[in-house]
């Protein structure tokens, strides 16, 4: 199928030196940015709203209705966040490595859209190239007047800051990534009081933004609204770029529309199952989500609104396809202890529940599971996750620790007859002899 | 704050009225529904970390589960804290929290007295279904002298490091690394040397953090318990004493909302070892032959009494000389008061040691500060001695209201001082320079200050910063705030004990008890209690030790004081106890001051006797008796009285209690000041004069001071919260902590010197030299030499400004 790319086409188009600003202005970068100072706040902010421009970090919030929320003090403050940690996404990572201007003129859009005079982008620390590219890509911004006072020759005086996160998943929650940025401990602040469009940043109002989210705008400003709107299902409105690893042909990121099915996406644009294996399952977005089986949503489109229903979520548009070969409880357990790993262990259910969940399942995995064992880990999940429901209603502060709660919920569902497999024989069926990654 | 309509809540099922504002877990707590918490406490932000007091709460979008410490309470609201969710959420936490904790519980310090222990009991699942391995780490670890940390027992509820960070303004403790494996730890190379760490111990909910003084030596069960107020911080923090088969064991904070607010330093918590020194005197002590030998109370008191006899049938009330009385109760420090005048016929009395304030400003100033104005006030001025280490607990109000409430902190202060973080303006000055500084602020050259001090409410709390800057500078700054400010209110400093309440009894030679001048008119208000009162004029503690060395004066009482180690320029006293005829001592221990003395009389000590006590905002509390002290010790006032029978004057004084009740009918400010009172109704204590009215009003008044000193070097002595007092000597735990003989400088002053960092310097003054330890301190500003007072192994340098420093260590 014929997909009109968007936030892909440059790097598609000329894949050795998109990331440059002599390619970038050749191709109409830097346009929009100066239109967008012409446009008053309310313009702007309407333009895109009526975009339906959802955000891409994993919670699809309208990214017009969150710049409407932000509160009156000054200064204020924008923050993207690049600490794109989900397992099983990578595309912000190629776009800060193979467009950086792109994300950067949106970034002044956003800024001139939210009287914001300081931006900040925060990188993953396991990012240096891209943030390489990024700082250079500032740097040449700065060198031409795009950055800086007076920005483009006018009043607008606009700071940008690149800085690298330092190795915590848990940075990818906004007031996390704000207390890092503000040089403390990772952890995520209570909201309320400290939604970050109130009391972010410094505690002054802040708008938080993803790399892919801000790295639309000049396209959005360059098309319209309402074309916009257009390309893709009418809820979900744009292109969509989705990272596919795993057990597929051709794992990578592809931007794609809203609406193809799981199906098209698996065996037709990435190629298909390596070997020829069957499908057993997938996580349709990043590990945070409830799994997903082909006898049930194979056919399901991928869209926000089908796949709540289904009762997972698309979160930042991460797949990871499982095919036969895989052990369930392996995958749970690898899945788990990454969120026990990334806890960022302020609250009691997160940091002694995930870690409980990871022993639990390996302990299936190693042989020394016990019939009681599925239920044990449901009612610890129920103590993390009340009612075990997505989207989750917590015991905790923030949504990582009934995020760990998804892959117990694919045992439950699903394959249940493999973790009584694993106590039966007081092993793994499928007896890898690989050490856990 | 203008007060808000109390809104309306229901929870579980029934309505209650409470304040608009408040937090759910407490507006709840208040109306007889109890939350279970461990994060939460009330003196501190909540942090909604624990998750143990989730409640129900019903929303827009049907029920939601919330953390009760970090929710408001809404007029409407309706919170389920007991349903089936509920109840599984608090058996889910508490199952968590026990998965990795240790059983550690027959020897964990806290078995008895754990939020743990009676949560796991009231709210948990009865049984843990863990099976999986607990977490380990090397137990205990010392963080510091004071303190061990268990991490395995830790709950990770971030009360400790969050006091730190928030009240004492010590964040040496935090967490480290993440998850479940996140731990609190110190620094490397960095202890936890707060001089707040003990309050970290008594608020951990498990036994994560215990004390190195008292672990293992009791369970909560066997402890008596008694309440009273500490008397090393002027502050009075209220604590309770804890003592097993009447060994004291520890002291534990009471939160007073009018001082202390729980919190105490680790001098007032740790502090009591004293008491239980087998080096008490606790025998009558008479010199025979040139030594001090064990006679009976009679024995000693009838030589006294003698003696008394013959000096003032000689040469009269003149001839004596009374010093001390700061450190016993009031109703001690009255017994002195009225023993002085009645019996020697003297007004030579004074508490002081030529090292505090005048006595009509400590006593009487007019609009004179409670602790609470801190609060409200617009700006603060703290010009004085480094609070935390003379004022630990009253430090803890200023840094609050500065970072909490708004209030505006000025400080000024020769070098670094612990509020300097919380300031929004910091002035420094050469010791000697501070007459010089206030006249600059006068003059206009520190606008900012300027415009600080020119607020609508202005509180000063005013000292003396260091022994350079003298007694009238704080007078003079006082005077001044209350030229400028919209509304002035005044504190002004003195550290020693119940030296406020001494001065309230008349421990001074211009005082006479209830704030009224040593003058005719005083006196003839005293006279149908007293009789007639002596009228020369009394001598303070300097003019009393000069009259000792000249033989003017023949006899000197002292009570409760050490001189020699205790006074700034201690040349005159070592003179005149060298030179004097007879020395009565009535103290705890023999020390420099009274190794000489004719006689030493066996005192109790704090805990060992009822009475009450007068803080720095004059607020008067009950101090409480554990047990009588140990072999034949006896409260001042009973040996004062027993020595005025003897002495054929008897002053009638036949219980503390009874002392009370005089005070209360002759001293004016204390009208109304009963046990009663403050056993029931005032259990915060109560402020004086209780009506109001007090007879002395003193003016602060300015006055013209010294110029700055003109030397490259000038030397600033101050206390340190452990030095090498009497009690601190005595108390193993603590005296180690003292600094001991270092000299702070600047680097670029030690690099003129040729001194590096640990070497041995010799510092000179006019009156006094000593080697010290070079410590090099950028807090210590280049041309200010710091010398912390009092030190084992130290030397007194004197008052003057003007200092050489040599290197020794080549």
């Amino acid at each position: 199928m014929s997909t009109p790319l968007v936030v892909t086409k440059r790097m598609m188009d000329h894949p050795t030196d998109s990331h440059t600003m002599e390619r970038y202005e050749a191709t109409g970068g830097y346009v929009q940015a100066r239109r967008a100072l012409g446009m008053t706040r309310d313009e702007l902010v309407e333009e895109i709203k009526a975009s339906g421009l959802l955000g891409r970090g994993g919670a699809a919030f309208p990214a017009g209705m969150k710049w409407s929320f932000l509160a009156p003090a000054r200064p204020s403050y924008l923050v993207i966040n690049g600490d794109e940690s989900e397992p099983g996404t990578f595309k912000d990572r190629q776009l800060l490595e193979r467009d950086p201007h792109q994300m950067l003129e949106g970034v002044i859009i956003t800024a001139i859209a939210n009287e914001v005079h300081h931006a900040f982008i925060y990188i993953r620390g396991e990012y240096p190239k891209p943030a390489r590219r990024v700082q250079a890509a500032v740097d040449a911004a700065y060198a031409r007047g795009y950055l800086g006072s007076g920005i483009f020759g006018s009043g607008y005086d606009l700071e940008v800051t690149v800085h690298l996160g330092a190795g915590a998943y848990i940075c990818g929650e906004e007031t996390a990534l704000i207390n890092s940025l503000e040089g403390f401990r990772g952890e995520p602040r209570l909201k309320p009081p400290y939604f970050p469009a109130a009391k972010g940043l410094y505690m002054q109002p802040t708008i938080v933004n993803n790399v892919e989210t801000v790295s639309n705008l000049p396209h959005i400003l360059d098309m319209g609204a309402k074309a916009y709107t257009e390309l893709g299902h009418v809820l979900d409105t744009g292109t969509f770029l989705l990272s596919v690893s795993g057990h597929v042909n051709r794992p990578g990121n592809y931007e794609l529309p809203h609406g193809i099915t799981w199906r098209q996406l698996i065996y037709d644009i990435a190629g298909g199952m390596r070997d020829g294996k069957e499908l057993k399952a997938l996580i349709p977005g990043g590990a945070s989500s409830p799994w997903f089986v082909p006898a049930i949503h194979l056919e399901d489109q991928i869209t926000k609104d089908v796949c709540a229903e289904a009762g997972s979520m698309l979160g930042s548009g991460a797949v990871i396809v499982m095919d036969e070969t895989t052990c369930m409880i392996r995958a749970a357990e690898r899945v788990v202890r990454f969120f026990a790993h990334e806890s960022c262990g302020q609250c009691t259910p997160c940091r002694e529940g995930t870690t409980w969940l990871e022993m639990v399942l390996r302990r299936i995995e190693e042989g020394q599971g016990r019939a009681i064992d599925l239920d044990l880990l449901l009612d610890v999940s129920d103590n993390i996750s009340v009612g075990l429901a997505w989207p989750p209603r917590m015991t905790t502060i923030c949504p990582l620790g009934p995020s760990a709660v998804s892959p117990i919920l694919a045992l439950r569902d699903y394959f249940r007859d493999e973790v009584d497999a694993h106590v039966e024989l007081g092993g793994c069926p499928f007896k890898r002899v690989e050490a856990h990654a | 704050m203008p007060e808000q309509e109390p809104v309306t809540v229901t929870i579980d099922g029934v309505e209650h009225q409470v304040a608009a504002g408040s937090l759910l877990i407490s507006a709840a707590q208040d109306n007889g529904t109890y939350i279970p918490r461990f994060c939460w406490h009330e003196r501190m932000k909540p942090v909604g970390m624990c998750r143990m007091c989730l409640v129900e709460v019903q929303g827009p979008r049907g029920p939601m589960l919330v953390t009760s410490c970090t929710t408001t309470v809404a007029d409407g609201m309706v919170v389920d804290s007991r349903n089936q969710t509920v109840k599984k959420a608090q058996e889910g936490v508490l199952e968590f929290l026990l998965a990795n904790h240790p059983l550690d519980c027959p020897v964990c310090d806290k078995g008895g007295e754990c939020p743990l222990q009676d949560q796991a009991f009231s709210h948990g699942p009865g049984e843990s279904r863990f099976v999986e391995i607990k977490r380990n780490y090397e137990k205990p670890i010392p963080i510091s002298d004071l303190v061990l940390l268990d991490r395995e027992r830790c709950i990770l509820c971030a009360r400790c490091t969050r006091f730190s960070d928030e009240i004492s303004g010590d964040p040496l403790i935090e967490f480290q690394s993440r998850g479940n494996l996140t731990e609190v730890n110190t620094f490397p190379d960095l202890p936890f040397s707060s001089y707040f760490s003990g309050n970290t111990i008594q608020i951990c909910p498990v036994g994560a953090l215990t004390s190195t003084q008292y672990r293992f030596r009791a369970r909560p069960w066997d402890l008596v318990m008694v309440e009273s107020s500490g008397q090393h911080d002027t502050v009075h923090p209220r604590l309770s004493i804890h003592a097993s088969q009447n060994q004291i064991l520890r002291f534990v904070g009471v939160d007073n909302d009018a001082t202390n607010h729980g919190w105490m330093s680790d001098k007032e918590r740790f502090g009591f070892e004293y008491l239980g020194s087998p080096e008490r005197v606790t025998t009558p002590l008479l010199r025979r032959n040139g030594e001090l030998v064990e006679v009976g109370w009679a024995e000693a008191l009838d030589a006294v009494a003698e003696r008394i006899g013959l000096v003032r049938d000689d040469d009269g009330g003149g001839a004596f000389a009374v010093i001390g009385g700061a450190h016993g109760t009031n109703e001690d420090a009255y017994a002195l008061s009225k023993f002085a005048r009645v019996v020697l016929g003297t007004n030579n009395i004074d508490a002081r040691l030529d090292d505090s304030l005048s006595s009509h400003f400590l006593a009487a100033t007019v609009d004179r500060a409670l602790i609470s104005d801190l609060d409200d006030a617009d700006t603060v001025l703290v010009w004085g001695p480094d609070l935390k280490e003379e004022h630990p607990t009253l430090y803890l109000r200023v840094r609050r209201a500065a970072q909490e409430l708004g209030v505006k902190l000025v400080v000024v202060h020769p070098r670094a001082s612990g509020l300097d973080d919380r300031a929004s303006m910091k002035l420094g000055y050469r010791p000697g320079g501070g007459f010089a500084l206030l006249d600059e602020i006068a003059e206009g050259m520190h606008p900012e200050v300027s415009a600080a001090l020119s607020a609508a409410k202005v509180v000063v709390l005013a000292g003396q910063a260091c022994h350079a800057d003298g007694p009238r500078l704080a007078e003079s700054v006082a005077a001044h705030v209350r030229n400028k400010a919209g509304s002035a209110r005044i504190l002004p400093l003195a550290r020693r004990g119940n030296i406020f309440g001494a001065l309230d009894m008349g421990l001074a030679p211009d005082l006479l008890p209830g704030r009224v001048t040593a003058d005719d008119a005083g006196r003839a208000g005293l006279a149908e209690s007293w009789g007639a009162l002596p009228t020369a004029r009394g001598k303070d503690t300097r003019a009393m030790l000069e009259g000792l060395d000249s033989g003017d004066i023949r006899m000197l009482l002292l009570v409760g004081a050490d001189p020699i180690r205790d006074m700034p320029d201690p040349r005159q006293a070592a003179l005149a106890l060298e030179a004097a005829e007879y020395v009565v001592s009535i103290d705890l221990f023999v020390h420099d001051s009274n190794r000489e003395a004719d006689v030493i009389l066996p005192a109790s000590a704090f805990g060992e006797k009822e009475g009450t006590a007068t803080n720095i905002e004059g607020r008067v509390q009950k101090l409480n008796m554990l047990s009588p002290g140990p072999g034949q010790t006896r409260p001042d006032w009973s040996i004062l009285d027993d020595l005025a029978e003897h002495a054929g004057r008897p002053i009638g004084l036949a219980s503390a209690e009874l002392i009370a009740k005089e005070v209360s009918t002759v001293a004016p400010a204390y009208d109304g000041i009963l046990w009663d009172l403050l056993e029931w109704e005032a259990r915060d204590g109560a402020v004086v004069p209780l009506g109001g009215s007090q007879s002395l009003k003193h003016i602060p008044v300015a006055v013209k001071g010294t110029k700055a000193p003109s030397a490259p070097l000038t030397l600033h002595v101050a206390r340190t919260l452990y030095d090498d007092g009497v009690m601190m000597r005595h108390t193993a735990t603590l005296h180690r902590l003292a600094p001991g003989p270092v000299v702070h400088l600047n680097p670029e002053d030690a690099k003129k010197a040729g001194a590096q960092d640990g070497h041995v310097v010799k510092v000179v003054t006019k009156h006094g030299e000593g080697e010290f330890t070079a410590v090099l301190d950028a807090g210590t500003p280049p041309g200010v030499v710091f010398v912390p007072f009092n030190q084992p192994g130290g030397a007194p340098l004197g008052t003057e400004a003007v200092v050489r420093v040599t290197a020794v260590t080549k």
